[in-house]
Protein backbone atom coordinates (compact mmCIF):
# COMPACT_ATOMS: atom_id res chain seq x y z
CA UNK A 1 0.00 0.00 0.00
CA UNK A 2 2.66 2.39 1.16
CA UNK A 3 4.37 1.89 -2.48
CA UNK A 4 1.29 2.51 -4.02
CA UNK A 5 0.85 5.69 -2.22
CA UNK A 6 4.30 6.53 -3.17
CA UNK A 7 3.33 5.45 -6.55
CA UNK A 8 0.29 8.10 -6.83
CA UNK A 9 2.20 10.91 -5.03
CA UNK A 10 4.64 10.60 -8.04
CA UNK A 11 2.57 10.22 -10.77
CA UNK A 12 0.52 13.76 -9.69
CA UNK A 13 4.09 15.31 -9.36
CA UNK A 14 5.88 13.76 -12.57
CA UNK A 15 2.32 15.09 -14.46
CA UNK A 16 3.37 18.53 -13.56
CA UNK A 17 6.47 18.03 -14.51
CA UNK A 18 5.33 17.08 -17.65
CA UNK A 19 3.04 19.81 -18.24
CA UNK A 20 6.40 22.18 -17.64
CA UNK A 21 8.35 19.98 -19.92
CA UNK A 22 5.82 20.36 -23.10
CA UNK A 23 6.99 23.97 -23.31
CA UNK A 24 10.43 23.72 -22.98
CA UNK A 25 10.26 20.80 -25.70
CA UNK A 26 8.14 22.48 -28.17
CA UNK A 27 10.25 25.86 -28.38
CA UNK A 28 13.17 23.85 -28.65
CA UNK A 29 11.33 21.78 -31.73
CA UNK A 30 10.49 25.38 -33.00
CA UNK A 31 13.28 27.89 -32.07
CA UNK A 32 16.23 25.30 -31.00
CA UNK A 33 17.21 27.33 -27.86
CA UNK A 34 16.12 26.86 -24.18
CA UNK A 35 13.90 29.32 -23.09
CA UNK A 36 15.15 29.85 -19.22
CA UNK A 37 11.51 32.20 -18.27
CA UNK A 38 9.79 29.26 -19.32
CA UNK A 39 9.65 28.25 -15.57
CA UNK A 40 8.68 32.27 -14.69
CA UNK A 41 5.89 31.64 -16.59
CA UNK A 42 4.77 28.70 -14.51
CA UNK A 43 5.33 31.04 -11.46
CA UNK A 44 3.08 33.48 -12.89
CA UNK A 45 0.60 30.71 -13.94
CA UNK A 46 0.36 30.60 -10.30
CA UNK A 47 -0.24 33.62 -9.19
CA UNK A 48 -2.85 34.39 -12.14
CA UNK A 49 -4.52 31.59 -10.18
CA UNK A 50 -3.91 33.12 -7.20
CA UNK A 51 -5.75 36.48 -8.06
CA UNK A 52 -8.42 34.73 -10.07
CA UNK A 53 -9.35 32.61 -7.13
CA UNK A 54 -10.20 35.17 -5.47
CA UNK A 55 -12.81 37.09 -8.26
CA UNK A 56 -14.06 33.85 -9.08
CA UNK A 57 -16.24 31.73 -7.79
CA UNK A 58 -13.32 28.72 -6.04
CA UNK A 59 -13.72 25.82 -4.56
CA UNK A 60 -16.56 24.67 -6.30
CA UNK A 61 -15.62 22.44 -9.49
CA UNK A 62 -16.52 24.53 -12.45
CA UNK A 63 -15.00 27.66 -10.49
CA UNK A 64 -11.72 26.04 -10.04
CA UNK A 65 -11.72 24.98 -14.07
CA UNK A 66 -12.47 28.73 -14.64
CA UNK A 67 -9.56 30.00 -13.02
CA UNK A 68 -7.73 27.53 -14.28
CA UNK A 69 -8.85 28.33 -18.09
CA UNK A 70 -8.16 32.26 -17.27
CA UNK A 71 -4.70 31.73 -16.00
CA UNK A 72 -4.09 29.71 -19.06
CA UNK A 73 -4.93 32.30 -21.59
CA UNK A 74 -3.14 35.11 -19.17
CA UNK A 75 0.02 33.28 -19.92
CA UNK A 76 -0.35 32.52 -23.33
CA UNK A 77 -0.64 36.37 -23.76
CA UNK A 78 2.30 36.80 -21.78
CA UNK A 79 4.20 33.95 -24.12
CA UNK A 80 3.20 36.06 -26.96
CA UNK A 81 4.30 39.11 -25.99
CA UNK A 82 7.94 37.40 -24.83
CA UNK A 83 8.51 36.09 -27.82
CA UNK A 84 7.35 38.75 -29.96
CA UNK A 85 9.46 41.40 -27.93
CA UNK A 86 12.65 39.76 -26.56
CA UNK A 87 13.19 36.87 -28.98
CA UNK A 88 12.21 37.72 -32.47
CA UNK A 89 14.35 40.58 -32.51
CA UNK A 90 17.12 37.87 -32.27
CA UNK A 91 15.86 35.99 -35.09
CA UNK A 92 19.06 34.70 -36.99
CA UNK A 93 21.51 35.50 -34.17
CA UNK A 94 23.54 32.76 -32.55
CA UNK A 95 21.63 30.41 -29.81
CA UNK A 96 24.10 31.72 -27.28
CA UNK A 97 22.50 35.03 -27.82
CA UNK A 98 19.28 34.32 -27.57
CA UNK A 99 19.94 32.18 -24.39
CA UNK A 100 21.56 34.68 -22.72
CA UNK A 101 18.51 36.86 -23.60
CA UNK A 102 15.73 33.88 -21.95
CA UNK A 103 17.92 34.07 -18.63
CA UNK A 104 17.59 37.89 -18.61
CA UNK A 105 13.78 37.61 -19.32
CA UNK A 106 13.68 35.20 -16.66
CA UNK A 107 15.48 37.67 -13.88
CA UNK A 108 12.66 39.99 -15.14
CA UNK A 109 9.51 38.19 -14.72
CA UNK A 110 11.22 37.38 -11.07
CA UNK A 111 11.86 40.54 -10.16
CA UNK A 112 8.75 42.13 -11.55
CA UNK A 113 6.56 39.44 -9.78
CA UNK A 114 8.72 40.22 -6.09
CA UNK A 115 7.93 43.85 -6.96
CA UNK A 116 3.78 43.60 -7.95
CA UNK A 117 3.23 40.04 -6.19
CA UNK A 118 5.54 41.18 -3.03
CA UNK A 119 8.05 39.12 -2.13
CA UNK A 120 6.49 37.34 0.80
CA UNK A 121 5.02 33.55 -0.01
CA UNK A 122 1.39 33.24 0.03
CA UNK A 123 -0.78 30.63 1.07
CA UNK A 124 -2.75 29.81 -2.38
CA UNK A 125 -6.74 29.32 -1.78
CA UNK A 126 -8.56 26.23 -2.51
CA UNK A 127 -9.96 25.78 -6.02
CA UNK A 128 -11.68 22.82 -5.61
CA UNK A 129 -13.91 21.20 -3.31
CA UNK A 130 -12.01 19.69 -0.67
CA UNK A 131 -12.35 15.64 -0.16
CA UNK A 132 -9.75 12.51 0.49
CA UNK A 133 -10.85 9.48 -0.93
CA UNK A 134 -9.65 6.22 0.86
CA UNK A 135 -8.92 2.57 -0.55
CA UNK A 136 -7.85 0.78 1.72
CA UNK A 137 -5.30 2.74 3.43
CA UNK A 138 -4.17 4.52 0.68
CA UNK A 139 -4.89 8.42 0.53
CA UNK A 140 -6.27 10.28 -3.02
CA UNK A 141 -6.81 13.78 -1.93
CA UNK A 142 -9.04 15.49 -4.62
CA UNK A 143 -6.57 17.87 -5.88
CA UNK A 144 -4.36 15.21 -6.79
CA UNK A 145 -7.69 13.79 -9.01
CA UNK A 146 -7.04 17.06 -10.54
CA UNK A 147 -4.28 16.88 -11.23
CA UNK A 148 -4.61 13.24 -13.39
CA UNK A 149 -8.09 14.41 -14.78
CA UNK A 150 -6.68 18.44 -16.01
CA UNK A 151 -3.25 16.83 -17.18
CA UNK A 152 -4.80 13.47 -19.09
CA UNK A 153 -7.20 16.23 -20.29
CA UNK A 154 -4.37 18.28 -21.55
CA UNK A 155 -2.47 15.83 -22.95
CA UNK A 156 -5.08 14.44 -25.07
CA UNK A 157 -6.05 18.08 -26.30
CA UNK A 158 -2.54 18.95 -27.21
CA UNK A 159 -2.07 15.24 -29.30
CA UNK A 160 -5.20 16.32 -30.82
CA UNK A 161 -3.90 20.04 -31.76
CA UNK A 162 -0.12 18.69 -32.61
CA UNK A 163 -1.04 15.54 -34.20
CA UNK A 164 -4.44 16.93 -36.37
CA UNK A 165 -4.73 20.40 -36.60
CA UNK A 166 -3.40 22.21 -39.47
CA UNK A 167 -1.71 24.50 -37.43
CA UNK A 168 -0.34 21.85 -35.20
CA UNK A 169 0.95 20.01 -38.22
CA UNK A 170 2.67 23.60 -39.73
CA UNK A 171 4.50 23.01 -36.17
CA UNK A 172 5.91 19.66 -36.94
CA UNK A 173 6.89 21.23 -40.65
CA UNK A 174 8.51 24.37 -39.04
CA UNK A 175 10.57 22.00 -36.71
CA UNK A 176 11.64 19.90 -39.19
CA UNK A 177 12.79 22.32 -41.83
CA UNK A 178 11.71 26.00 -40.96
CA UNK A 179 13.00 26.97 -44.74
CA UNK A 180 10.72 24.72 -46.41
CA UNK A 181 7.65 25.80 -44.11
CA UNK A 182 8.35 28.95 -45.06
CA UNK A 183 8.37 27.81 -49.25
CA UNK A 184 5.15 26.41 -48.35
CA UNK A 185 3.58 29.28 -47.26
CA UNK A 186 3.67 29.00 -43.53
CA UNK A 187 4.07 32.41 -41.82
CA UNK A 188 6.56 30.62 -39.62
CA UNK A 189 6.47 33.57 -37.09
CA UNK A 190 2.79 32.98 -36.56
CA UNK A 191 3.34 29.13 -36.06
CA UNK A 192 6.28 30.16 -33.45
CA UNK A 193 3.64 32.62 -31.44
CA UNK A 194 1.17 30.06 -31.05
CA UNK A 195 3.76 27.41 -29.78
CA UNK A 196 4.51 30.05 -26.76
CA UNK A 197 1.31 30.55 -26.36
CA UNK A 198 0.45 26.49 -26.18
CA UNK A 199 3.41 25.81 -24.33
CA UNK A 200 2.94 29.19 -21.61
CA UNK A 201 -0.90 28.03 -21.50
CA UNK A 202 0.85 24.71 -20.48
CA UNK A 203 2.71 25.88 -18.17
CA UNK A 204 0.11 27.95 -16.37
CA UNK A 205 -1.67 24.72 -15.66
CA UNK A 206 1.57 23.53 -14.33
CA UNK A 207 1.80 26.51 -12.06
CA UNK A 208 -2.28 25.82 -10.65
CA UNK A 209 -1.90 22.29 -10.51
CA UNK A 210 1.59 22.93 -8.65
CA UNK A 211 -0.01 25.42 -6.24
CA UNK A 212 -2.79 23.43 -4.97
CA UNK A 213 -0.63 20.44 -3.96
CA UNK A 214 2.18 22.57 -2.64
CA UNK A 215 0.14 25.33 -1.14
CA UNK A 216 1.92 28.56 -0.90
CA UNK A 217 3.71 30.19 -3.76
CA UNK A 218 6.08 33.17 -4.29
CA UNK A 219 7.83 34.83 -7.07
CA UNK A 220 10.86 32.31 -7.08
CA UNK A 221 8.62 29.55 -6.96
CA UNK A 222 9.91 28.84 -10.70
CA UNK A 223 13.34 27.96 -10.45
CA UNK A 224 13.39 24.62 -9.33
CA UNK A 225 10.25 23.08 -10.71
CA UNK A 226 11.28 24.60 -13.71
CA UNK A 227 14.87 23.15 -13.85
CA UNK A 228 13.94 20.04 -12.78
CA UNK A 229 11.38 20.32 -16.45
CA UNK A 230 13.74 21.12 -18.20
CA UNK A 231 15.80 17.62 -16.95
CA UNK A 232 12.62 15.98 -17.51
CA UNK A 233 12.68 17.25 -21.15
CA UNK A 234 15.98 16.63 -21.84
CA UNK A 235 15.46 13.11 -20.59
CA UNK A 236 12.42 12.33 -23.07
CA UNK A 237 14.35 14.20 -25.83
CA UNK A 238 14.49 17.60 -26.13
CA UNK A 239 12.27 18.70 -29.24
CA UNK A 240 10.28 15.31 -28.53
CA UNK A 241 6.68 15.91 -27.52
CA UNK A 242 5.79 12.64 -26.19
CA UNK A 243 9.49 12.88 -24.52
CA UNK A 244 8.81 15.27 -22.50
CA UNK A 245 5.20 13.62 -21.31
CA UNK A 246 7.10 11.09 -20.37
CA UNK A 247 10.09 12.41 -18.79
CA UNK A 248 8.27 14.59 -16.39
CA UNK A 249 5.94 11.69 -15.29
CA UNK A 250 9.44 9.07 -15.17
CA UNK A 251 11.58 12.10 -13.09
CA UNK A 252 8.06 12.60 -10.84
CA UNK A 253 8.24 8.95 -9.77
CA UNK A 254 12.08 8.86 -9.45
CA UNK A 255 12.29 11.93 -7.48
CA UNK A 256 9.12 10.66 -5.28
CA UNK A 257 10.62 7.09 -4.69
CA UNK A 258 13.85 8.02 -3.72
CA UNK A 259 12.26 10.17 -1.11
CA UNK A 260 10.19 7.47 -0.17
CA UNK A 261 13.34 5.46 0.71
CA UNK A 262 14.72 7.70 3.15
CA UNK A 263 16.79 9.74 0.96
CA UNK A 264 14.70 13.31 1.09
CA UNK A 265 17.67 15.27 1.81
CA UNK A 266 18.19 14.64 -2.21
CA UNK A 267 15.08 14.92 -2.87
CA UNK A 268 16.65 18.17 -5.56
CA UNK A 269 19.86 16.34 -6.13
CA UNK A 270 17.88 13.58 -8.04
CA UNK A 271 17.17 15.21 -11.01
CA UNK A 272 20.25 16.46 -12.15
CA UNK A 273 21.83 13.05 -10.96
CA UNK A 274 19.24 11.85 -14.10
CA UNK A 275 20.23 15.15 -16.10
CA UNK A 276 24.27 13.93 -15.54
CA UNK A 277 23.26 10.06 -16.06
CA UNK A 278 21.43 10.74 -19.48
CA UNK A 279 23.73 13.08 -20.90
CA UNK A 280 26.54 10.22 -20.13
CA UNK A 281 24.26 7.02 -21.59
CA UNK A 282 21.90 8.47 -23.80
CA UNK A 283 22.54 11.99 -24.69
CA UNK A 284 19.36 12.70 -27.31
CA UNK A 285 16.85 11.61 -24.60
CA UNK A 286 14.52 7.90 -24.19
CA UNK A 287 12.50 9.11 -27.25
CA UNK A 288 14.58 11.53 -28.66
CA UNK A 289 16.99 10.77 -32.38
CA UNK A 290 20.43 11.60 -32.33
CA UNK A 291 21.64 13.82 -34.34
CA UNK A 292 24.40 16.33 -34.60
CA UNK A 293 23.37 19.87 -32.79
CA UNK A 294 24.90 23.08 -34.14
CA UNK A 295 24.94 25.45 -31.60
CA UNK B 1 5.77 37.15 -66.25
CA UNK B 2 8.98 37.45 -63.83
CA UNK B 3 11.60 39.96 -64.82
CA UNK B 4 14.71 40.28 -62.80
CA UNK B 5 16.89 43.40 -63.01
CA UNK B 6 20.37 43.38 -62.05
CA UNK B 7 19.95 41.49 -59.15
CA UNK B 8 22.63 41.35 -56.66
CA UNK B 9 23.08 39.15 -53.37
CA UNK B 10 25.96 38.32 -51.49
CA UNK B 11 26.34 36.22 -48.13
CA UNK B 12 28.06 38.48 -45.77
CA UNK B 13 31.79 39.33 -47.57
CA UNK B 14 31.16 37.03 -50.42
CA UNK B 15 29.36 38.52 -53.23
CA UNK B 16 27.75 34.99 -55.11
CA UNK B 17 25.25 37.51 -57.95
CA UNK B 18 26.67 40.37 -59.70
CA UNK B 19 23.68 41.59 -61.32
CA UNK B 20 21.66 39.51 -62.83
CA UNK B 21 18.89 39.65 -65.02
CA UNK B 22 16.55 37.35 -66.65
CA UNK B 23 13.01 36.84 -67.41
CA UNK B 24 10.41 34.62 -67.90
CA UNK B 25 7.25 35.65 -70.42
CA UNK B 26 4.08 33.24 -69.41
CA UNK B 27 3.60 29.56 -70.07
CA UNK B 28 6.96 29.20 -71.12
CA UNK B 29 9.99 26.81 -69.28
CA UNK B 30 12.95 29.02 -68.77
CA UNK B 31 16.16 26.75 -67.72
CA UNK B 32 19.21 28.73 -66.13
CA UNK B 33 22.22 26.03 -66.21
CA UNK B 34 25.14 26.77 -64.74
CA UNK B 35 27.89 25.16 -63.04
CA UNK B 36 28.87 24.49 -59.19
CA UNK B 37 28.82 27.44 -57.21
CA UNK B 38 27.53 29.73 -59.87
CA UNK B 39 24.60 31.04 -57.97
CA UNK B 40 21.27 29.16 -59.28
CA UNK B 41 20.18 28.34 -56.38
CA UNK B 42 20.97 31.84 -54.50
CA UNK B 43 18.54 33.12 -57.61
CA UNK B 44 16.05 31.22 -56.71
CA UNK B 45 16.20 31.75 -52.91
CA UNK B 46 15.83 35.11 -53.36
CA UNK B 47 13.22 35.63 -55.43
CA UNK B 48 11.30 33.24 -53.21
CA UNK B 49 12.31 36.26 -50.65
CA UNK B 50 14.53 33.87 -48.64
CA UNK B 51 17.55 36.27 -49.17
CA UNK B 52 17.43 39.64 -49.13
CA UNK B 53 18.73 41.54 -52.78
CA UNK B 54 21.68 44.36 -52.48
CA UNK B 55 20.35 45.36 -54.92
CA UNK B 56 18.72 45.12 -58.03
CA UNK B 57 14.61 44.38 -59.05
CA UNK B 58 12.51 41.31 -58.87
CA UNK B 59 9.23 41.90 -61.26
CA UNK B 60 6.10 39.47 -60.95
CA UNK B 61 3.28 40.57 -63.12
CA UNK B 62 4.69 44.04 -62.49
CA UNK B 63 4.77 44.06 -59.00
CA UNK B 64 7.87 44.32 -57.37
CA UNK B 65 8.85 40.53 -54.83
CA UNK B 66 11.80 42.33 -53.14
CA UNK B 67 11.79 42.59 -49.39
CA UNK B 68 8.30 40.13 -49.12
CA UNK B 69 8.40 37.10 -46.71
CA UNK B 70 8.85 34.13 -48.39
CA UNK B 71 5.05 33.04 -47.35
CA UNK B 72 4.04 36.40 -49.00
CA UNK B 73 5.51 35.29 -52.35
CA UNK B 74 3.55 32.11 -52.37
CA UNK B 75 0.38 33.69 -51.67
CA UNK B 76 1.15 35.40 -55.00
CA UNK B 77 1.32 32.21 -56.85
CA UNK B 78 5.03 31.32 -57.16
CA UNK B 79 5.89 28.10 -55.57
CA UNK B 80 9.55 26.63 -54.83
CA UNK B 81 10.99 23.09 -55.50
CA UNK B 82 14.26 23.43 -53.08
CA UNK B 83 17.26 21.98 -54.45
CA UNK B 84 17.61 19.00 -52.14
CA UNK B 85 13.77 18.55 -51.96
CA UNK B 86 13.58 18.75 -48.61
CA UNK B 87 10.18 17.37 -47.87
CA UNK B 88 9.08 17.03 -44.12
CA UNK B 89 10.87 13.71 -43.53
CA UNK B 90 8.98 13.72 -40.20
CA UNK B 91 5.21 13.99 -42.00
CA UNK B 92 3.32 11.58 -44.06
CA UNK B 93 3.42 12.01 -47.47
CA UNK B 94 -0.64 13.22 -47.19
CA UNK B 95 0.43 15.77 -44.91
CA UNK B 96 3.18 16.92 -46.78
CA UNK B 97 0.77 17.81 -49.57
CA UNK B 98 -1.55 19.75 -46.91
CA UNK B 99 1.11 21.33 -45.73
CA UNK B 100 1.96 22.50 -49.45
CA UNK B 101 -1.95 23.95 -49.42
CA UNK B 102 -1.15 25.20 -46.15
CA UNK B 103 -2.47 29.05 -47.59
CA UNK B 104 -5.47 27.37 -49.54
CA UNK B 105 -8.75 27.35 -47.29
CA UNK B 106 -11.23 26.09 -49.66
CA UNK B 107 -12.12 22.28 -49.13
CA UNK B 108 -12.78 21.41 -52.73
CA UNK B 109 -9.97 23.38 -54.15
CA UNK B 110 -7.85 21.28 -52.12
CA UNK B 111 -9.60 17.96 -52.91
CA UNK B 112 -8.78 18.94 -56.42
CA UNK B 113 -5.22 19.63 -56.00
CA UNK B 114 -4.66 16.54 -54.32
CA UNK B 115 -6.57 14.56 -57.35
CA UNK B 116 -4.57 16.34 -59.76
CA UNK B 117 -1.11 15.82 -57.56
CA UNK B 118 -1.86 12.11 -57.90
CA UNK B 119 -2.91 11.72 -61.56
CA UNK B 120 0.51 13.24 -62.15
CA UNK B 121 1.86 11.10 -59.18
CA UNK B 122 0.03 8.02 -58.88
CA UNK B 123 2.74 6.48 -56.79
CA UNK B 124 2.61 9.54 -54.16
CA UNK B 125 -1.36 7.77 -53.71
CA UNK B 126 -0.21 4.48 -53.30
CA UNK B 127 2.28 6.01 -50.28
CA UNK B 128 -0.35 8.34 -49.21
CA UNK B 129 -0.01 7.49 -45.43
CA UNK B 130 3.86 7.06 -45.24
CA UNK B 131 6.19 9.19 -43.62
CA UNK B 132 8.36 10.70 -45.70
CA UNK B 133 11.19 9.93 -44.63
CA UNK B 134 11.21 6.41 -45.54
CA UNK B 135 10.37 7.03 -49.40
CA UNK B 136 13.00 6.71 -52.33
CA UNK B 137 14.86 9.80 -53.24
CA UNK B 138 12.89 9.55 -56.49
CA UNK B 139 9.49 9.71 -54.62
CA UNK B 140 11.02 12.25 -52.27
CA UNK B 141 11.24 14.35 -55.19
CA UNK B 142 7.75 13.65 -57.29
CA UNK B 143 6.62 14.27 -53.40
CA UNK B 144 8.32 18.03 -53.15
CA UNK B 145 6.74 18.64 -57.02
CA UNK B 146 3.91 17.80 -55.75
CA UNK B 147 3.73 19.76 -52.35
CA UNK B 148 4.84 22.73 -54.34
CA UNK B 149 1.58 22.14 -56.95
CA UNK B 150 -0.60 22.05 -54.31
CA UNK B 151 -0.49 25.48 -53.69
CA UNK B 152 -2.18 25.78 -57.04
CA UNK B 153 1.00 28.26 -58.42
CA UNK B 154 1.20 30.29 -61.40
CA UNK B 155 4.87 29.94 -61.64
CA UNK B 156 7.22 27.44 -60.36
CA UNK B 157 10.86 27.18 -59.61
CA UNK B 158 12.47 23.78 -59.48
CA UNK B 159 16.03 23.54 -57.67
CA UNK B 160 17.69 20.54 -59.15
CA UNK B 161 15.21 18.06 -59.77
CA UNK B 162 17.28 15.66 -61.25
CA UNK B 163 19.82 16.04 -58.54
CA UNK B 164 20.63 12.16 -57.12
CA UNK B 165 18.41 10.45 -58.90
CA UNK B 166 18.58 7.22 -61.21
CA UNK B 167 18.78 8.08 -65.05
CA UNK B 168 15.44 6.54 -65.93
CA UNK B 169 13.65 8.36 -62.66
CA UNK B 170 15.18 11.43 -64.05
CA UNK B 171 13.55 11.04 -67.67
CA UNK B 172 10.43 10.52 -66.03
CA UNK B 173 10.46 13.50 -64.10
CA UNK B 174 11.50 15.65 -66.44
CA UNK B 175 8.47 14.11 -68.52
CA UNK B 176 6.38 15.35 -65.99
CA UNK B 177 7.83 18.74 -65.84
CA UNK B 178 6.56 19.71 -69.20
CA UNK B 179 3.27 17.86 -69.04
CA UNK B 180 3.03 20.49 -66.02
CA UNK B 181 3.66 22.94 -67.99
CA UNK B 182 1.21 21.96 -70.90
CA UNK B 183 -1.34 20.66 -69.14
CA UNK B 184 -1.71 23.30 -66.74
CA UNK B 185 -0.62 25.55 -68.03
CA UNK B 186 1.98 26.68 -65.22
CA UNK B 187 5.18 28.89 -66.07
CA UNK B 188 8.66 27.14 -65.02
CA UNK B 189 12.05 28.38 -64.33
CA UNK B 190 14.06 25.26 -64.09
CA UNK B 191 17.34 25.42 -62.57
CA UNK B 192 19.74 22.34 -63.41
CA UNK B 193 22.71 21.40 -63.97
CA UNK B 194 21.91 18.41 -66.13
CA UNK B 195 22.05 20.99 -69.29
CA UNK B 196 21.21 18.27 -71.74
CA UNK B 197 18.03 17.25 -70.31
CA UNK B 198 16.92 21.07 -69.41
CA UNK B 199 18.07 22.26 -72.59
CA UNK B 200 15.81 20.02 -74.39
CA UNK B 201 12.47 20.64 -72.57
CA UNK B 202 13.15 23.93 -71.94
CA UNK B 203 12.28 26.96 -74.74
CA UNK B 204 14.65 29.44 -73.64
CA UNK B 205 18.22 29.13 -71.47
CA UNK B 206 20.38 31.20 -69.32
CA UNK B 207 24.03 29.96 -68.72
CA UNK B 208 24.90 31.80 -64.73
CA UNK B 209 28.91 31.64 -64.32
CA UNK B 210 30.19 33.04 -61.25
CA UNK B 211 27.59 35.11 -60.90
CA UNK B 212 27.08 36.52 -63.81
CA UNK B 213 24.46 35.77 -67.05
CA UNK B 214 27.28 35.29 -69.84
CA UNK B 215 24.54 33.34 -72.62
CA UNK B 216 20.80 33.41 -73.08
CA UNK B 217 19.25 32.43 -76.22
CA UNK B 218 16.55 29.75 -77.31
CA UNK B 219 17.07 26.64 -75.63
CA UNK B 220 17.46 24.90 -79.09
CA UNK B 221 20.35 27.62 -80.05
CA UNK B 222 21.98 27.18 -76.86
CA UNK B 223 22.30 23.39 -77.41
CA UNK B 224 24.37 24.48 -80.48
CA UNK B 225 26.52 26.86 -78.96
CA UNK B 226 30.07 25.90 -79.05
CA UNK B 227 30.85 27.23 -75.52
CA UNK B 228 27.86 25.68 -74.19
CA UNK B 229 28.46 22.35 -75.77
CA UNK B 230 32.65 22.20 -74.19
CA UNK B 231 31.36 23.29 -71.18
CA UNK B 232 28.13 22.26 -70.18
CA UNK B 233 27.00 18.93 -72.47
CA UNK B 234 30.17 16.94 -72.18
CA UNK B 235 31.74 17.30 -75.57
CA UNK B 236 32.89 19.60 -78.30
N1 LIG C 1 24.85 30.17 -46.90
C1 LIG C 1 25.92 30.58 -47.60
N2 LIG C 1 26.91 31.24 -46.97
C2 LIG C 1 28.00 31.67 -47.66
N3 LIG C 1 28.17 31.48 -48.97
C3 LIG C 1 27.23 30.82 -49.65
C4 LIG C 1 26.06 30.32 -49.00
N4 LIG C 1 25.29 29.71 -49.92
C5 LIG C 1 25.94 29.81 -51.08
N5 LIG C 1 27.12 30.47 -50.93
C6 LIG C 1 28.08 30.80 -51.99
O1 LIG C 1 27.41 31.48 -53.02
C7 LIG C 1 27.84 31.03 -54.28
C8 LIG C 1 26.64 30.57 -55.09
O2 LIG C 1 26.05 29.45 -54.48
P1 LIG C 1 24.74 28.74 -55.03
O3 LIG C 1 24.33 27.75 -54.01
O4 LIG C 1 23.77 29.75 -55.43
O5 LIG C 1 25.30 27.97 -56.30
P2 LIG C 1 24.57 26.96 -57.28
O6 LIG C 1 24.70 27.51 -58.63
O7 LIG C 1 23.22 26.66 -56.80
O8 LIG C 1 25.50 25.67 -57.15
P3 LIG C 1 25.13 24.11 -57.13
O9 LIG C 1 24.89 23.72 -58.54
O10 LIG C 1 26.34 23.46 -56.58
O11 LIG C 1 23.92 23.95 -56.27
C9 LIG C 1 28.85 29.94 -54.02
O12 LIG C 1 30.12 30.50 -54.16
C10 LIG C 1 28.60 29.53 -52.61
O13 LIG C 1 29.79 29.10 -51.98
MG1 LIG D 1 22.33 24.99 -56.13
Amino acid sequence: MEFLQQLINGLSLGAIYALIALGYTMVYGVLRFINFAHSDVFMVGAFAGFYLGRVLPAASFGGGLLVLFGAMVICAVLGVVIEKLAYRPLRGRSTLTVLITAIGVSLLLQNAGQLIFGANPKSFPKLFPQHNFTFGGMVLSSDQIAVFVVTIAILLGLHYIVMKTRIGTAMRALSFNPTAASLVGINNDMVISFTFALGSALAAAGGILYAINYPSIDPLMGTLPGLKAFVAAVLGGIGNIPGAALGGVLLGLIETLVVAMGGSTYRDAVAFAVLILILLVRPSGLLGKLQAEKV
Amino acid sequence: MLEIKELAVSYGAITALHGVSLSVKPGSIVTLIGGNGAGKTTTLRTVSGLLKPQAGEILYNGKSLVGLKPHRVVELGLSHVPEGRMVFANLTVHENLMMGAYLQRDKNLIRASFESVFATFPRLQEREQQVAGTLSGGEQQMLAIGRALMSRPKFLMMDEPSLGIAPLLVKTIFEKIVEINRTQGITILLVEQNANLALEISHFGYVLETGKIILSDNSAALRQNPQVKSAYLGGG
